[in-house]
């Protein structure tokens, strides 16, 4: 199938070809890859802001009011909202959509919820695909909702620049439950609902951390003598409310001067660097995967070395580094 | 498109009655039957149905009506989507629809009616058999 057609209106800022070039790359792998071929050229102009907190912690209502602010500045925002899928039904309510109403009928604003589909890791599979659609739509920032996190969901900083994280007052030793993930990739610590007691609290248990915490987002790779050389965004802490836009002066502020501090460093290239390595590494594992399913339910070589583990001589790491030799790929 | 594709169902009640409860139920029923289902919530104009049918793309479209006001909402919302060049979206409304009205809505090329008491997996069996694309 050609996707010519589509991909000229896409890159005219058509939204209807944009709605569905992206679902089409949802529910097509094999045509994902053949459209993200012919748009990968364009791509890369759009600044990419993950957000992400604990469901309620007000995602959607963030996300409403900045991007009213972004779009009376004249700018064009594309929003990806996921939610979860269902592990017993496979289906999935999407409800981000409420919180947004008011920007329905703004020609700047494109909204799309998609939901996970099982993927852990707070993201769906397409989501790097739909926010290059989106960056080649034209949109200036594109903007990623997770779904509702709890510990260890940090994929979205394989994919946007700046991690936005959202916490409230009053829910507990949250900071203890999110230090081991979340913590050290987290950009800018947001506490919403501000106007709750308990904010100024959670604001100084955010800098407690911050002091014995460092920020492995940039260099979690290379946690060698190399990384000590990459220049170090200290995490900064903002308390505002969603609901009024009370302090998102002081957000967009920061959110400026962290796309600042990535350029002027040079800690971009890096992202780029380390989204790409990433990007790849996810379709090489679902390439290999697709291929080692293959191969395990037709090979005979394969259905006689089970039988041998069956019979206890041989044992199922062997087989595994047999079946890797039957792949050709060591 | 692949077989395994997923049904991606809007749910959403134009207009300005406020009871939602229906909406929500048939909203579950349908995520239970393995569909993706996006709920946009009460107090929906025919401009923002339709440019949210435009974004997210959705098989079918399930509206919600119990105010009476179908007729003038449902023509409105058909006319704007087909100006958008939209022909292959499921569009279904339900609620209070008097009987008189049907035939109305039909010539619009709105479809299903289900009221007060239609079990939930005909409707799950409607969506999934009158599917356009």
């Amino acid at each position: 199938m050609g996707y010519e057609a589509l991909i000229d209106r896409l890159l005219k800022g058509d939204t209807r070809a944009a709605a569905r070039l992206i679902t089409i790359v949802e529910n097509d792998i094999v045509a994902a890859e053949e459209i993200i071929n012919l748009i990968y050229k364009h791509t890369g102009k759009a600044y990419i802001l993950g957000i992400t907190g604990a469901p309620g912690s007000g995602k959607s209502t963030l996300i409403s009011t900045l991007t009213n602010i972004f779009v009376e500045e004249g700018m064009k925002i594309g929003i990806i909202c996921v939610d979860p899928t269902s592990p017993l039904t496979g289906g999935a309510i999407l409800g981000d959509r409420i919180r947004m109403k008011k920007h329905f009928n703004t020609n700047n604003v494109f909204i799309r919820s998609m939901a996970n589909r099982g993927q852990l890791g707070g993201l769906a599979r397409a989501t790097e695909d739909i926010i290059k659609i989106l960056d080649v739509y034209g949109c200036d920032i594109v903007i990623i909702e997770t779904v509702g996190v709890g510990q260890s969901e940090v994929d979205i900083f394989r994919s946007a620049q700046s991690v936005l994280v959202l916490l409230v007052p009053g829910m507990g030793d949250d900071i203890q439950a999110i230090k081991a993930g979340i913590m050290e990739i987290t950009d800018i610590f947001i506490v919403n609902k501000m106007d709750l007691s308990g904010a100024d609290r959670k604001v100084s248990e955010i800098m407690q951390m911050l002091e014995l915490s460092m920020n492995f987002k940039y260099d979690y790779q290379n946690t060698n003598q190399k990384s000590a050389n990459i220049p170090k965004w200290i995490p900064k802490i903002v308390k505002l409310n969603s609901k009024t836009g009370e302090n998102f002066e002081n957000l967009l502020e920061i959110i400026n001067e962290h796309k600042a501090f990535l350029k002027e460093t040079g800690v971009i290239e890096n992202y780029h660097l380390n989204r790409i390595r990433n990007e790849t590494l996810q379709i090489l594992k679902h390439k290999l995967t697709k291929k080692v399913e293959g191969l395990i339910h037709s090979n005979t070589q394969i259905d006689e070395y089970i039988r041998l583990v069956m019979d206890k001589s041989m044992d199922p790491y062997s087989m595994a580094n047999l079946i890797i030799q039957l792949l050709g790929i060591e | 498109m692949s077989e395994n594709r997923k049904i991606k169902v809007l749910v959403c009640k134009p207009g300005l009655d406020g009871h939602d409860r229906g909406a929500k139920v048939i909203a579950r029923a349908l995520r239970d039957a393995g569909m993706e289902v996006i709920y946009t919530g009460i107090h929906q104009t025919p401009d923002d149905v339709v440019n949210t049918i435009i974004q997210e793309d959705p098989d079918a479209v399930m509206l919600s009506i119990l105010s009476g006001a179908h007729n003038a909402l449902c023509p409105m919302i058909m006319e704007k989507l087909k100006d958008n060049g939209i022909d292959d979206v499921l569009v279904a409304v339900g609620g209070i629809i008097p009987d008189e009205d049907k035939p109305i809505l039909e010539k619009h090329g709105l479809m299903g009616f289900q009221g007060p008491g239609t079990e939930l997996k005909e409707i799950v069996e409607f969506v999934k058999t009158n599917l356009k694309r």
